[in-house]
């Protein structure tokens, strides 16, 4: 018995509750079942510290048994491409982490071209997703696109060199580029800001599309909009890696030792590293993925079904060209002999 | 310079003790006195990427500023900016000369890019030997720009040598004194620092590259200079800011997380550089220049002209006659040289005399065949004109003859004279056309014919 004034004992919502204010819920559970993989690659010359960064990011030794060319070898060194990929889990979630690494990068003395196998191989993840998003039997897709690249560009520098602007340029429409000021421990505060500052005017200049935050909502509190503005500011992120663990001020922490002091990598004002990880895993990850997804990959399917288009359409007309009659001493047009592809 | 005077062996001489104090042991302070008026000249090129620290080394090493401006990374050739400062420390005035590459190691084709070192040296050597081969010089008040020192910036990966590194190195390592240096050391750790120095080391040595070894053949500096090679390549900072640590203010570079102090040798081998650069070993920096790698230049380059010291049968050939003999040959050259572009300019202008001939020629045939085509159709228009003519004044005439006869057949009286001169006509006039016109007409005379007798006879009826 509910007599009308009085009053009710449950609230208004649970009238109308139909209950899919669960689904994050759910979406949570399935995914956490199902285990995520993130394709990360990693891309400048030797000796930036790219292997010890990427084991410091995931607290891992990918790079245990490493041989390291001499100069010579290198003089005329070839890009390869090398694949490592880990399984780790933290928390009852896996995630599949595969490296991508560019040994030989810009190594030899001669460098031209030297980003083609890089681009070569991410169009070749793509064409295998193409593939396989196209064919009869599409349960176990392994998705082993490029999400994001991190660019090294050196300290050393006055910013960007020839072969940054080059790379960039030749990858920025076909994976997320992310600008990383390496080896930042050989810079001053005040170095660093400017550095920063000119390779973004420089990124500008050269109209290189680097990996853009997405904005954040406007109803979201002002500290976060405040961390999200300061990471924004800090691109190129300057980095400093290391592989071993030293003793500073009691604590152990991952650091670099000199005879100046200790270098910790984990310390907000003597590097970028912490915002770079916590964008890279803990706030960014899946976005990184939905671009790769949504636009590099989507704009390599079009640019791929448009080309086949057009040679569908040109193999038509060439085999039809013969049959009309050739106007004597006049060219053909469109039969094939266009420069267009 | 005759042979004679060159004297392969000394006479043997004998050594004397002295009784007493003679004197000439301020020879040395006389040399030193003399060169300190003089002055002293030193060249240093510095090579490295671009922003890798050269300029501020150097500023550093002087302890001064000189003018330098940030260079760009996107130069499409590596060029050498060489600029000379007058310094003075006590009484000991320094001509220096500092050399620096532009746009070292940016290009994406570095094949290319130790060329215009090396271009640079050999250049300095070039005008050294011209100077040197002059009639009339002036070699104590020349001013040596012969490189002494070159100094490698080495990018501190932690790995090893770059490939440009290597290239280049082995390029210059017969032209020019090479210490390399570590440049930005700050970055490396002191174990990382050791394993690098050794790689660098073992991968010099095993391409052959040699670089400048700090002399030991004086007793004095001996030992700190064998220590010193052991400790190459020296890992520098560079920074002309200032930093106060303790009570002073020292060069240094403030972090974060601590202060690197340029002259402290714990931090790095700044100290020792500037010691064996310029304290100790900078004179015989000079001397290696000039006895090792300009002798070295000069040889080569002389042998290249053809001028030897001995000739085929061992015995020892004048600088003059050498040089007389290659100026004839020189001249012989020449002249045959003249010789065969004078045959040849001859050959060609026949040549083209007997084209133009031809086509002379040709030209005049078609004309002559132009006309006579022209003169054919005229004749053929003549003709036809004539026949047009004729054809013309037939037919007046006909038509004059027709009209008579009908004047005649309408006045009945004169009418026989009339039939008899229509028909008199008529034969008039057959015969006027058969004289006319011969044989080719003469269907049309037969229809003349047929017509005039038709006519005749009818109007004959009509009487």
């Amino acid at each position: 018995c509910w007599p009308h004034g009085e009053l009710r004992r449950f609230s208004d919502q649970d009238k109308e509750y139909v209950g899919f204010a669960t689904l994050p819920n759910q979406v949570h559970r399935k995914s956490v079942k199902k285990g995520f993989d993130f394709t990360l690659m990693v891309a400048g010359e030797s000796g930036l510290g790219k292997s010890t960064l990427v084991n410091s990011l995931f607290l891992t030794d990918l790079y245990k048994d490493r041989r390291l060319l001499n100069a010579e070898e290198r003089i005329t060194q070839t890009v390869e491409i090398t694949k490592h990929t880990v399984d780790i889990e933290e928390k009852g979630v896996k995630l599949k982490l595969t490296i991508v690494d560019t040994p030989g990068f810009g190594d030899a003395v001669n460098n031209t071209e030297c980003w083609k196998p890089v681009a070569d191989y991410i169009d070749q993840q793509f064409e295998q997703y193409f593939r396989d998003e196209s064919g009869l039997n599409r349960k176990n897709i392994q998705d082993n696109r490029v999400h994001c690249c991190l660019y090294f560009i050196s300290p050393f520098g006055h910013g960007l060199r020839p072969l940054d602007v080059e790379f960039m340029k030749a990858l920025h429409e076909k994976v997320n580029i992310v600008p990383v000021l390496a080896k930042a421990d050989t810079l001053t505060p005040m170095e660093v800001r400017r550095k920063k500052i000119k390779i973004r005017e420089e990124i500008e200049q050269y109209g290189i599309k680097i990996y853009q935050f997405p904005d954040c909502d406007s109803d979201e509190d002002e500290d976060f909009k405040q961390q999200d503005q300061e990471l924004k500011d800090s691109i190129p992120f300057a980095v400093i890696g290391s592989n071993t663990v030293v003793e500073a001020k009691g604590k152990r922490v991952r650091g670099r030792l000199y005879p100046w002091g200790i270098v910790e990598v984990e310390n907000q004002s003597h590097c970028d590293f912490i915002k770079l990880r916590n964008m890279l895993v803990r706030t960014h990850m899946q976005d990184l993925k939905d671009v790769t997804r949504e636009t590099h990959y989507e704009n390599y399917r079009a640019h791929c079904i448009q080309s086949m288009t057009r040679m569908v359409v040109k193999e038509r007309n060439r085999k039809y060209a013969p049959r009309r009659p050739r106007p004597i001493g006049q060219h053909q047009t469109g039969q094939g002999r266009t420069g267009r592809t | 310079m005759s042979s004679s005077d060159v004297a392969r062996q000394p006479d043997p001489s004998r050594s004397l003790s002295l009784s007493g104090h003679v004197g000439f042991d301020s020879l040395p302070d006389q040399l030193v006195n003399k060169s300190t008026c003089q002055g002293f000249c030193f060249n240093i090129l510095c090579i490295g990427e671009t922003g890798i620290g050269k300029s501020t080394l150097m500023d550093t090493l002087f302890n001064t500023n000189f003018e330098n401006f940030e260079a760009s990374h996107f130069e499409p050739q590596v060029k050498l900016r060489a600029q000379t400062y007058d310094l003075q420390e006590s009484n000991v005035r320094l001509r220096l000369t500092v050399v620096n590459t532009v746009g070292f190691g940016d290009q994406m084709n570095k094949q290319e890019s130790y060329q215009p070192v090396v271009d640079y040296i050999d250049r300095q050597f070039e005008s050294y030997l011209q100077e040197e081969l002059k009639i009339k010089r002036s070699l104590h008040s020349y001013h040596d720009s012969r490189v002494h020192a070159c100094l490698y910036f080495i990018s501190p990966t932690g790995h090893s040598l770059k490939s440009l590194d290597l290239v280049t190195m082995k390029k210059l390592d017969s032209k020019v004194n090479i210490i390399p240096v570590i440049a930005k050391a700050d970055t490396i750790s002191k174990s990382e620092l050791h394993k690098f120095k050794i790689k660098i080391m073992s991968e010099l040595v095993s391409n052959g590259v040699q670089i400048y070894q700090f002399p030991l053949d004086d007793e004095t500096v001996a030992q700190v200079n064998t220590a010193m090679n052991g400790l190459l390549p020296f890992a520098v900072v560079g920074s002309t800011e200032e930093v106060s640590v303790g009570n002073k203010m020292v060069k240094a570079r403030q972090y974060p997380w601590g202060v690197v102090q340029v002259e402290n040798e714990t931090h790095c081998d700044f100290v020792k550089l500037r010691e064996m650069l310029i304290c100790v070993n900078m004179e015989d920096l000079r001397e290696q220049t000039h006895t090792a790698h300009y002798e070295l230049y000069r040889r080569c380059k002389l042998e290249e002209m053809g001028f030897k010291d001995t000739d085929p049968e061992s015995k020892p050939v004048s600088l003059q006659e050498t040089y007389e003999a290659k100026r004839q040959e020189f001249l012989l050259e020449l002249q045959k040289r003249e010789e065969e572009m004078r045959q040849m300019f001859v050959q060609r202008v026949k040549e083209k005399e007997s084209e133009l001939k031809d086509s002379e020629r040709e030209l005049q045939n078609r004309f002559e065949q132009l006309k006579r085509l022209h003169a054919d159709e005229k004749a053929a228009l003549e003709e036809k004109r004539r026949l047009l003519e004729d054809d013309q004044s037939s037919f007046g005439k006909r038509r004059a003859a027709a009209q008579l006869l009908a004047a005649q057949n309408l006045t009945s009286n004169g009418k026989k004279d009339k039939d008899h001169t229509a028909l008199a006509f008529c034969i008039v006039g057959l015969l006027f056309e058969r004289q006319t016109l011969a044989c080719k007409h003469y269907y049309k005379m037969h229809c003349f014919i047929v017509v005039s007798t038709l006519t005749f006879t009818f109007f004959n009826r009509f009487e």
